[in-house]
């Protein structure tokens, strides 16, 4: 995409718009017309079979890592945009350019990232078509005309993302709004690409829109499904989060190569906005997963034990760590940021209650409910259940911890947000007392819940969540909707200083994005291995070779690796858009 | 204080360490210990870190230490120290010890979507207690649950339905404690149902071993008394199964 800045309004840029969007369709129409044909030419050279073995990797592993890195990539191109819009929103109602500079900074990484998503969707499509022709048979008697629909929306996307790029310079000024609203566009259509793509999965979990024999009897029915909803939302979140996150870490990375302290400062407010963002769409998002879970559950009690209470049950663990780890590194780094703000140092006490709130809920959260014992500590338990462990093992007391995590994270960025500034207006006092309060009552209602769960059936305890979730929300509203008029007209103790932070903060970063891609990685495997022996649960079982769950071991393995695989890729996005951009 | 950092991290990590070991009881098994002070540590480093202060504090005694600014007897202390409880610590990791290994086991098993009971092949989705469609005649079959209960299944799961019959303390692990919020009251009575049906042989070989002496009660026990003997221990324990809202079962299968 790596085009020059300063484009004149007329003339030239309107050729370079046209020609550059004609580019992408081109690009998206070979990509596409060679995967119709390498499906054809595949279809028709093996032998028909129902299943078919790719050597060496097999099936289900070479399906997996190509998906995933397809997901992974797709929430970059979904996330990216969503999180340049957002700033370039900023950047138009606080009229500072330095917020239009970060927005056009990411949405110069897409054209490439849109290539390597597409390259990896058409290599899945293939892999699809000749390992598993019987399935795919199925699925496309169900679902064709949600391929076609997929097909338009493909275009749809990348025309507009095109554009949104394109005119960047040409639609500055008076004309910005037209330009938000191609941003908006974009957002949609990646928004639609998704919720289809969506559909296919969910079906496969939770399959609706089907007779007694399987046959397709509702496709609206089969589309929307009842784990459609909760992932669409549930994905819409993350995508936002993974998308600060590795704007987050590609700030990071510029910080430390950075040559001098104008670069550093830049770098290290680009960090903290992707992060910001990053950290703002991650604190809804546990709140979509228990939704989703929630669906889960009573769609198939089966398949929800083994989720959450059977074989599946350690790598929540595994996952309880990494985000318990994220609340950490967010705290920490907002922590380590406070150190640039002159007046920060006035915060530094809230530090020790902070942070034995996130070290105690990390605690509870990462308390296994099947605990791993000898057969001398079984005898001394009685079974493999903790008498008084055990009660933080149960999703009653995980609750309350990630309810008091969030709300210690949020107060965190409020402090930060309050870091150089005085409050004069004449009700000083009572705003900060009534915003304390709406914090203590939050954290009463949450571990007042938190306690009284342990009391009540399942059902009233899920709804007890949702109080515990609104008590929380509610009280970040007040805090907020106080805390703008109260600083307005604030006095400044200082500047920021830009640049001025530890190099340590930037791990911090780093390992935001390498958590958010790698929980990615660990939840896209549970959700889609609690199908277990089935391609399409309760419905289509898998009657292949690799019908079976991996060890956990062998499981994560392949998670990392793709990681791994992610961020080399995704490095190598970057050093291409770095060496566009110093052509410039 | 911020020259005491070091001394107050350390301080505080053993602190913890010792509460968790011994306020703890019965004792934490060694894998949530380690779980725990994992966290506990990173959290420890996390906060001294996050201060320029604190962590130049923090790191003041390691730097006199490898820089000589301390005694010799301190550095030689250390230096010695340190390797020797690596060694020790690694020593008694390794060591072999006579119990038995580690057992993951899970809780709750993963029900079969469908199983057999007295012949008869069962969908456990769609399974619900029969004998709740009749609210006036509850208490009848509660109270008949009762007597089944302690016909069969007290001696194990014992008076007050907590786990604790007189044969209870032979069994590892022990019988369900039906009065934990973490059992029955986790489930629906289809699954309970399940387990009672097909007990210790009817688990899942997924995740073996289950070690469960729980006898296959369709073979003891008709349908009818198996559900009225779940009626009771839900209503013994003063607990309620796990529901969801009505009509959901039924888009689930479509």
């Amino acid at each position: 995409m790596g085009v020059d800045g300063g484009v004149p309004a007329s003339g030239p840029w309107l050729v370079r718009t046209i020609t550059g969007v004609w580019k992408g369709v081109f690009k998206v129409s070979v990509m596409l017309a060679m995967t119709y044909l390498a499906a054809q030419l595949l279809s028709a050279a093996l032998p028909a079979a129902d299943y078919r073995s790719l050597p060496l990797l097999g099936n289900r592993t070479a399906v997996w890592i190509v998906a995933e890195l397809h997901l992974m990539f797709a929430a970059f191109v979904l996330g990216v945009p969503i999180f340049a819009l957002i700033t370039e929103i900023i950047g138009m109602a606080t009229r500072e350019r330095r917020y239009d500079d970060l927005a056009r900074e990411f949405t110069r990484l897409l054209a490439m990232a849109y290539t390597l998503t597409a390259v990896l969707g058409c290599v899945l499509l293939v892999l699809f078509l000749a390992l598993y022709p019987k399935f795919t048979t199925y699925m496309s008697s169900i679902f064709k005309p949600t391929w076609l629909l997929y097909l338009v929306l493909i275009f749809g996307e990348v025309i507009v993302a095109y554009l949104y790029w394109y005119t960047w310079d040409a639609l500055q000024g008076a004309r910005k709004r037209w330009h938000i609203l191609i941003g908006l566009l974009v957002n949609l259509w990646g928004t639609a690409l998704l919720f289809v793509a969506d559909a296919w999965v969910t079906f496969m979990m939770s399959p609706a829109g089907i007779d007694e024999a399987n046959n397709p009897t509702s496709l609206w029915a089969a589309a929307t499904n009842l784990t459609w909803m909760p992932i669409n939302i549930h994905r819409l979140l993350a995508n936002v989060a993974f998308g600060g996150a590795i704007a987050a870490a590609y700030a990071a990375f510029r910080f430390l190569a950075a040559d001098s302290d104008e670069e550093r400062a830049r770098f290290d407010w680009m960090g903290y906005v992707g992060s910001f963002i990053a950290i703002g769409a991650f604190i809804p998002l546990p709140f979509a997963g228990y939704w989703l879970g929630r669906e889960i559950y009573q769609f198939s009690e089966q398949m929800g034990v083994s989720m959450m209470g059977g074989g599946f049950s350690w790598l929540w663990i595994l996952q309880a760590m990494i985000i318990g780890s994220l609340f950490f590194a967010a705290n920490v780094y907002l922590w380590l940021g406070m150190g640039r703000i002159p007046g920060g140092e006035r915060y530094t006490r809230f530090q020790v209650p902070m942070m034995l709130v996130l070290t105690l809920g990390f605690l509870v959260w990462a308390t296994p409910r099947s605990i791993i014992a000898t057969g001398a500590e079984m005898a001394a338990m009685g079974g493999s259940h903790h008498p008084f462990l055990g009660l933080f093992g149960v999703m009653a007391a995980k609750n309350t911890a990630v309810n008091l995590m969030i709300l210690t994270t949020f107060l965190s960025f409020m402090l930060y947000r309050r870091g150089n500034r005085v409050p004069t207006v004449s009700w000083t006092l009572a705003g900060k007392a009534a915003q304390s309060l709406a914090i203590l009552i939050a954290a009463g209602v949450v571990v007042g819940y938190g306690v009284y769960s342990y009391f009540v059936p399942s059902i009233v305890r899920i709804g007890f969540s949702l109080y515990q979730v609104a008590a929380v929300l509610v009280a970040m509203a007040v805090f907020v909707a106080i805390d703008i008029p109260l600083l307005k007209g604030a006095r400044e103790i200082g500047v920021i200083r830009w640049g001025a932070i530890p190099e340590r903060a930037q791990y911090a970063l780093f390992f935001l994005a390498i958590s958010f891609t790698w929980l990615m990685g660990l939840m896209g495997y549970i959700r889609s291995g609690i199908r277990q022996y089935w391609h399409i649960y309760g419905r289509v079982a898998d009657e292949s070779a690799n019908a079976y769950t991996m060890t956990h071991g062998d499981a994560t393995l392949i998670v990392s690796s793709i990681v791994v695989v992610f961020f080399l890729l995704v490095s190598a996005v970057f050093a291409m858009a770095l060496r566009d951009g110093r052509k410039v | 204080m911020v020259r005491w950092t070091f001394a107050l991290a350390l301080g505080l990590w053993l602190a913890v360490f010792a509460t968790l070991r011994l306020f703890i009881i019965p004792p934490a098994p060694v894998s949530v210990l380690t779980i725990y002070m994992t966290l506990v540590t990173v959290a420890i480093l996390l906060f001294v870190m996050a201060n320029e202060a604190r962590w130049q504090g923090f790191l003041a005694p390691p730097r006199a230490v490898f820089a000589g600014r301390v005694s010799r007897p301190v550095q030689v202390t250390v230096l010695a120290g340190l390797p020797i409880l690596v060694g020790f610590v690694a020593h008694l990791r390794l060591t072999p010890t006579w119990d038995a290994p580690f057992e993951p086991r899970v809780v709750h098993p993963q029900p079969p979507s469908s199983f057999t009971i007295q012949g008869r092949r069962i969908e456990l989705a769609a399974l619900t207690n029969p004998l709740r469609s009749d609210p006036a005649a509850l208490d009848q079959r509660i109270a008949e649950g009762k007597t089944i209960y302690y016909r069969n299944c007290f001696f194990c799961h014992g008076d007050a339905l907590a786990g604790d019959g007189p044969f209870a303390q032979v069994f590892r692990p022990l019988p369900a404690n039906f009065r934990d919020v973490g059992t029955i009251s986790m489930l629906q009575e289809s699954f309970v149902f399940w387990r009672v049906a097909t007990g210790g042989p009817g688990l899942p070989k997924g995740a073996t071993p289950w070690h469960s002496a729980m006898p296959v009660w369709q073979q003891f026990l008709a349908e009818e008394e198996i559900w009225k003997a779940i009626l009771f221990i839900y209503a013994g324990s003063g607990s309620t199964p796990r529901t969801w809202e009505e009509g959901t079962a039924d888009v689930n299968r479509h």
